[in-house]
């Protein structure tokens, strides 16, 4: 060990020949490799579940999915108790629907009040108000949303495509808004003073300026919303029900992946719980896809 | 001067009068395959003000954070030479660099107060090293040495960033001194301060010689005229298509700056480098 | 004299005014972007009015007592939620403390240099998919791979220590265990990722200043990295917990449905949410007025702890940071 105690000396004006060799078996040492040693197990540790999701959903989801019949499996209709073979058509149409509904709805609405938010106001009390309800929104469980939109239209119109679209639309809205709201706000102050100083109109320095540059941040934002909308189901659940059919109008139950998951994981069936995992991999795949899609379009282009 | 057209310069080596604490022996430093400085031998004396001044780029800065092992944060540096504090070198295999920054202190370029209260920035080194005195007296001594007790001693428990600029970069040097290093090293630490804020702090720096050893990196050349009692003069060379930073010349400021020795020194002296 | 010009002062300008229909434009669009943000304000307003109305003649007829009452027996008319409310609080304080320490140590590895950039860029793509991943496929997941794989974990931590509450029964199946387990793997991206957030946004000069103070790597991120990051990290375990609160297909698959108070880790239980997911779709109409007096109690409890993280983070903003 040292000649000299160095925590010690670190105080006193005395550095005749402080020691500074490394000490492994220091207290600080010690600690500090044991901390090191924690973290790396724990990163490992965390990476164990998620690995396992991954391959489950690949051996026993992909089974099927990348198998002889599998033209069967994503067009055909979903089994029945114990009938063999079966697919999950109705069901991928039906999240892409009512996914593509809520899209339709909440992606203008939230743009432009985002475009509110971001540019015309932002510090109005009607702004603050609804940047601050946007964000509880975002944090509110998602089947509130159903209980919601089965109050006001399931109870008098019944389970549809349409209230599920609705529903899906409610969870996407907050999401949209923010993030545009933030694509908005990234949008150097110099351009838009450059625009101004040209003498636009508020509106034009929105269309000419502001939405062309900030157009890939708020894509991003809404395919994260649409990836977040396509994997949702306890909003679904009540409003737009699940259907064993292919949708021929939207005003009638419709079948989704996710509620598809949800009914054949408790069956006791084997062929229908193959399909779950069928149904779960083609889900965070459509899933993946939109992420995959939001990363691209979001890349500056420069 | 040395030799042929052809060979490398190096400087001349200095010799200073008093007792040297740090002998920095720079061969080369490298950031992954670019070589950053070559061949500077800068020995730093016990209780004078040592300034580094140079066009930017020339490596002095790099040579600072090497006395201190700062480097080691960027994964691509790589040191030859050595540096020898009190007889060991600081670059051996040894030696731990965390021990060695607690003995060789550092105020950096931009004021880095941490997000926490002045009190606590201060007192942030005493129980970092376990010191288990009056942490109260060291706190006031050392912000009374930073000349920042009078503006703070009411509000010790604000925010260390609440304070302006200069006052920020007043309580990183208090922060820095406040363990009693053995030197500390200066990055610039006026460049982001205002005249009366850069004053202040070069009366500090003047007193704080008086206990400590200090090292300084300098755009200021009239800021190494006003405290430097040794100055070292870098230049970049550019010549073989690299940018390469090197020791033009080191002696007492004031040959530096009224009699210099070599051509380089005396251009950028005058002010006639570009 | 100079005379006033009346005219632009070069005849060949090109320059104009915005023509009256471009003002109109300007002005009907920024309208119609009001209405937009106001639109924001009136969903919020319209969604607590719906559930509220339809939960009225619930609230009216239990009151308070659906807050402390232990029956859900749609037969006797006898409603209450304080199983759930149990199962609810219980399993998310489980999910937020395993979620968060993973979550943040998780943080502290991709950005405190314990692995390559490059490797760093790709670990935090993988979480932030991994985020992505529908809670029903993690629901799946539960039920085939993690409750057989924890069962006889449980059996024995049974056998050996039932005397301790959380152990006190046996895992069966479905219960607390697995759902507070797969609930923290769901938030643990959540959590991660916004810490990463909170400990990027640190500026490089502060880690420069602890260890230019001679600190350890780890006593650089107890000490200086994680108080800086806090309000961040505050933030990412508010958000995280709110997701919890909030989770139902997962927790609906795994928990077990059923209305007993335990502490036991390995006993079935109930979440509000799940409540409203499993009895929602055959529910009669006095029970729909009961579950959305349920809804109104989820509401309630995911607003306070919003709020209450909101208020946290901002103390400790002005602590920490200075604002």
């Amino acid at each position: 060990m040292s000649d000299v105690d160095l925590t010690a000396s670190a105080m006193e004006p005395d550095f005749e020949r402080p020691n500074l060799e490394r000490q492994l078996l220091e207290g600080r040492a010690i600690k500090n490799n044991v901390l090191t040693g924690l973290t790396w197990i724990v990163a490992i540790i965390a990476s164990i579940p998620l690995l396992s999701v991954i391959y489950m959903l690949l051996v026993r989801g992909g089974s099927r999915l990348f198998g002889a019949d599998f033209a069967e499996v994503l067009t055909g209709l979903p089994p029945a108790g114990f009938e063999m073979g079966g697919g999950i058509g109705p069901a991928i149409v039906g999240t892409l629907v009512m996914v593509a509904i809520a899209a339709v709805i909440s992606v203008p609405f939230g743009i432009l009040a985002a475009i509110h938010l971001a540019m015309l106001d932002p510090h109005s009390k009607t702004a603050t108000m609804a940047r601050f309800l946007a964000k509880v929104l975002t944090g509110f469980p998602s089947i509130l949303a159903g209980v919601f939109i089965y109050a006001v239209i399931v109870i008098s119109f019944g389970y549809s495509a349409l209230a599920g679209g609705i529903a899906l639309a409610v969870l996407m809205l907050p999401t949209v808004v923010l993030a545009a709201e933030e694509a908005i706000k990234q949008v150097p102050q110099r351009m838009k003073d450059a625009a101004f100083g040209m003498g636009c109109t508020r509106t034009q320095v929105i269309w000419k300026v502001v939405l062309p540059t900030g157009l890939p941040g708020i894509l991003t934002g809404v395919m994260l919303a649409i990836a977040g909308a396509a994997g949702e189901s306890a909003p679904l659940l009540f409003t737009a029900l699940f259907s064993n059919y292919y949708l021929s109008e939207l005003m009638e139950p419709t079948a989704s992946l996710s509620i598809l998951i949800y009914n054949f994981s408790g069956m006791p069936f084997e062929n229908q719980i193959e399909l779950a995992w069928t149904a779960s991999l083609v889900l965070v795949l459509i899933v993946l896809v939109f992420n995959i899609l939001a990363r691209l379009v979001g890349q500056p282009k420069v | 001067m040395s030799a042929t057209a052809e060979a490398v310069f190096v400087a001349e080596p200095f010799a200073p009068a008093g007792d040297v604490v740090i002998d920095c022996n720079v061969e080369k430093i490298f950031y992954g395959d670019f070589l950053a400085v070559r061949d500077s031998v800068v020995p730093i004396e016990k209780n004078k003000i040592t300034g580094f001044i140079g066009p930017s780029g020339c490596g002095k800065s790099t040579v600072l954070r090497s006395l201190n092992r700062m480097n080691d944060l960027i994964n691509v540096f790589r040191f030859e030479g050595s540096v020898m504090y009190h007889g060991q070198d600081i670059y051996a295999k040894k030696v731990d660099p965390v021990v060695v920054r607690r003995y060789i202190g550092m105020v950096f370029q931009q004021p880095n107060p941490f997000s926490m209260s002045i009190y606590d920035n201060v007192a942030f080194g005493l129980r970092l090293n376990k010191f288990k005195g009056d942490i109260d007296a060291k706190v006031q001594k050392a912000l009374e040495r930073a000349a920042l007790w009078k503006e703070v001693k009411d509000k010790l428990k604000n925010s260390g960033l609440s304070l302006s600029g200069g006052q920020q970069q007043r309580l990183c040097i208090a922060r820095a001194i406040a363990t009693e290093p053995d030197v500390l090293l200066m990055d610039e630490p006026c460049s982001a301060l205002d005249p009366i804020a850069t004053r202040q702090v070069e009366e500090l720096m003047l007193e704080l010689k008086k206990r400590f050893t200090v090292a300084l990196v300098t755009h200021n050349m009239q800021q190494a005229t006003r405290v430097a009692d040794t100055t070292a003069f870098f230049s970049v060379d550019i010549s073989r298509g690299g940018r390469t930073g090197y020791l033009v010349e080191m002696a007492p400021t004031q040959q530096v700056f009224e009699d210099p020795q070599e051509q380089l020194t005396r251009e950028y002296v005058r002010g006639e480098f570009s | 004299m100079a005379k006033i010009l009346q005219q632009p002062g070069s005849s060949s300008t090109i320059t104009r005014a915005p023509s009256s229909g471009e003002f109109l434009g300007d002005s009907i669009f920024r309208a119609v972007a009001y209405s937009c943000a106001m639109l924001i304000i009136l969903l919020v307003a319209f969604i607590l009015w719906q559930i509220g109305k339809e939960a009225m003649p619930a609230v009216g007829e239990h009151g308070l007592g659906f807050w402390t009452g232990t029956t859900w027996d749609v037969n006797k008319g006898q409603f209450g939620v304080l199983p759930e409310i149990w199962g609810t609080l219980y399993s998310s304080l489980l999910a937020l403390m395993l979620g968060g320490i993973f979550g943040i140590s998780i943080a502290i590895f991709l950005t405190q240099d314990f692995i390559h950039d490059r490797l760093a860029t790709v670990f935090r793509t993988v979480v932030e998919l991994l985020a992505a991943i529908p809670s029903v496929v993690y629901g799946l997941w539960g039920i085939y791979v993690l409750i057989p794989l924890i069962r006889p974990v449980a059996q024995w931590l049974h056998e050996h220590f039932s005397w301790f509450p959380p152990f006190g029964t046996d895992l069966s199946g479905p219960g607390m265990a697995p759902a507070a387990l797969v609930l923290a793997i769901m938030i643990l991206p959540t959590v991660a990722a916004i810490s990463v957030d909170a400990f990027r946004r640190i500026p490089y000069k502060v880690k420069e200043a602890a260890y230019g103070m001679g600190t350890t790597k780890w006593e650089a991120i107890l000490k200086v990295m994680l108080p800086t990051a806090s309000s961040g990290i505050l933030a990412a375990l508010v958000l995280g917990f709110g997701r919890a609160l909030g989770e139902t297909m997962a927790l609906a698959m795994l928990i077990g449905n059923s209305n007993q108070i335990s502490l036991s880790l390995f006993s079935p239980a109930n979440t509000l949410a799940s409540l409203l997911a499993s009895s929602f779709p055959e529910a009669g109409p006095v029970e729909v007025q009961a579950l959305m007096y349920a809804a109104l109690v989820l509401l309630l409890i995911t607003f306070i702890v919003n709020v209450v993280g909101l208020g946290v983070q901002q103390y400790t903003m002005r602590k920490f940071e200075g604002k």
